[in-house]
């Protein structure tokens, strides 16, 4: 019981260095901020374009595409759906071979990348994510959710999204071990992330089986999951099934993650002198 | 007399950035051709990566038959124009936004002791053929557009559109240097830059009857990148302008590009020489 209590506190103190590291780059978080909030406008109003044309699309009102519009810039950097997260670092360390180091230390390679990540996750969340939703409120009229259970089960969609978007990012960066680049496999699973994520149109937009096949992939877990959540689209069993949803994608890739990296760490050779 | 050796040496200074841009830009081609099939892929990724810009309004067309009331080749169009020409600066100075880095880790330090004017040095530094991948993509959609599209030519209208795409490329390369020099002063304020880079390609890929009238006042008078394709485009499509500007704001944008980069080149050197080196 003791050993687990320390290793709690070592991934703890992991993803609390995660949180720090990023909230020391102050200029680049307010530029980003910056960015989010351009893009957030121009984005809403082509949204508000499209909704005028098409009433109640998707089965959402205008109020609501606009919020989805918010939260998209809120979570594109919580998510790493353009990159941006661990696995730029974790792909150098295996390329480089300084992989053999962290493979000796007495944790686990997947929990420790795990606990960056999340605490990278809290800080964009509150870093990156506030201050464009505020704005967005203050412009526009938003679908808000006044009940806070409401928000309690958002954010909790929030974190089994981006445990989803940590294990496909983990399976992008052991790729490195066989392709020794994963720059190229980094891309595509970028490309799938703005696609299917719902980042570039929500999924209930996109017409037909395609619309379908995308809300059944992992990617809707990062945003459309949990703006659908926010938006009270999921309630009661339902949003168990959505929650469910998510943890059945987790559970899957992290064990795909963790057979992988099994047989990816017996590959390692370590070159000495 | 004294005036005639000065543009001379202005010119010199001029024909030096050029041959050393071209030199280093090069070097990194050759570099990059050392692995060719990794060059193909990421040319690629980055077609790709911008033709999802273009499926997302594709998307949205197979729901709505106008948007902004305006029909999806006339989109296209504006679509294509905009792309083509942030993708024309993005291949010859998308470059620029590692000065930040530079300037951080003090390695722009070497730069400066180099015989060789800076701005070439930084614009050309990891110069990134694969770009031509936006470019490309940018294109096809403009050449599907011009097909498409039942304009009814006049020889002034053919002018209007390599016009409009060369000072399109001429306006979003003052944004990046002007971009770049604010980096002198916020070292890591990067992403401000693609705001107005790949925010303002964005803004620029639909039509100006979407958004609210002082963000297009903003885009006009401001940071005039409505100059870029709005008002030369709506006159090749023959639609009304934004804030009833009268005609002739079409033929402008070669002054408002020339303009723009005077004033970015100025940015650049206050930036510059502002510099302090970061030491060690």
């Amino acid at each position: 019981m003791r050993v687990r209590t320390g290793r709690f506190r070592l991934y703890a103190a992991v993803g609390r260095s995660g949180f720090r590291r990023y909230a020391t780059y102050r200029t680049a978080t307010l530029a980003g901020v910056f960015t989010n909030t351009v893009f957030g406008l121009i984005l809403a109003y082509t949204y508000i374009a499209l909704w005028d044309e098409r009433p109640g699309l998707g089965g959402y009102d205008q109020a609501q595409a606009l919020t989805f519009v918010w939260l998209g810039q809120a979570l594109l950097t919580v998510m790493a759906l353009m990159g941006g997260g661990f696995e730029g670092e974790l792909i150098e360390r295996i390329r480089t071979g300084d992989i053999a180091v962290d493979l000796y230390r007495p944790a686990d390679l997947q929990i420790w990348w795990l606990a960056t990540d999340l605490g990278r996750a809290l800080f964009q969340l509150l870093g990156r994510g506030v201050v464009p939703m505020v704005v967005g409120a203050l412009v526009f009229d938003l679908a808000l959710p006044t009940d806070p259970l409401r928000w309690f089960a958002f954010l909790l969609a929030v974190f089994l999204g981006a445990l989803v978007s940590f294990s496909i990012r983990f399976l992008v960066a052991l790729s490195a071990f066989w392709l020794m680049d994963g720059a190229g496999t980094a891309q595509v699973a970028m490309l799938a992330g703005t696609f299917f994520s719902g980042m570039l149109l929500p999924l209930n937009v996109f017409p037909g089986a395609l619309g379908e096949f995308a809300r059944a992939l992992p990617w809707s877990a990062l945003l459309q999951v949990p703006a659908d959540v926010f938006l009270g689209k999921h309630t009661g069993v339902d949003l168990l099934g959505t929650y469910a949803f998510q943890i059945g994608w987790a559970a899957a890739l992290l064990t795909a993650g963790r057979l992988l990296q099994a047989v990816a760490t017996r590959r390692v050779v370590v070159q000495g002198g | 007399m004294a005036d005639l050796t000065r543009a001379r040496g202005a010119l010199t200074q001029v024909r030096d950035g050029l041959r050393a841009y071209r030199l280093i830009s090069a070097m990194w081609i050759r570099s990059l051709m050392a692995y060719r099939l990794s060059f193909v892929m990421t040319a690629f990724g980055n077609f790709a990566v911008t033709a999802f810009d273009f499926a997302a309004i594709l998307l949205m067309f197979s729901q709505v038959d106008r948007l902004g009331g305006y029909s999806l080749s006339e989109i296209a169009f504006l679509y294509g124009a905009t792309c083509t020409s942030f993708g024309l600066a993005d291949l010859s100075l998308g470059s620029m936004d590692r000065l930040g880095k530079r300037v951080r880790d003090g390695t722009l330090d070497t730069l400066l002791v180099r015989p060789a004017p800076v701005i070439a040095q930084v614009a050309a530094d990891r110069f990134g053929l694969h770009r031509v991948g936006r470019l490309l993509q940018g294109g096809f959609v403009l050449g599907y557009a011009l097909v498409v599209l039942d304009i009814a030519w006049t020889p002034l209208k053919v002018l209007m559109v390599p016009l409009m795409l060369l000072c399109g490329a001429g306006i979003f390369a003052a944004v990046f240097v002007g971009g770049a020099a604010f980096q002198f002063v916020a070292q890591d304020a990067a992403e401000v830059q693609n705001a107005f880079t790949y925010g303002g390609t964005t803004l620029l890929q639909f039509p100006p009857t979407v958004f609210a009238k002082d963000l297009v006042r903003g885009v006009t008078f401001i940071l005039p990148l409505a100059f870029v394709n709005w008002l030369p485009a709506l006159y090749v499509l023959g639609r009304p302008y934004p804030l009833d500007l009268p005609t002739w704001v079409a033929f402008t944008p070669p002054l408002v590009a020339a303009l723009l980069l005077a004033l970015a080149g100025l940015a650049w050197r206050t930036g510059l020489r502002s510099y302090r080196s970061t030491g060690s």
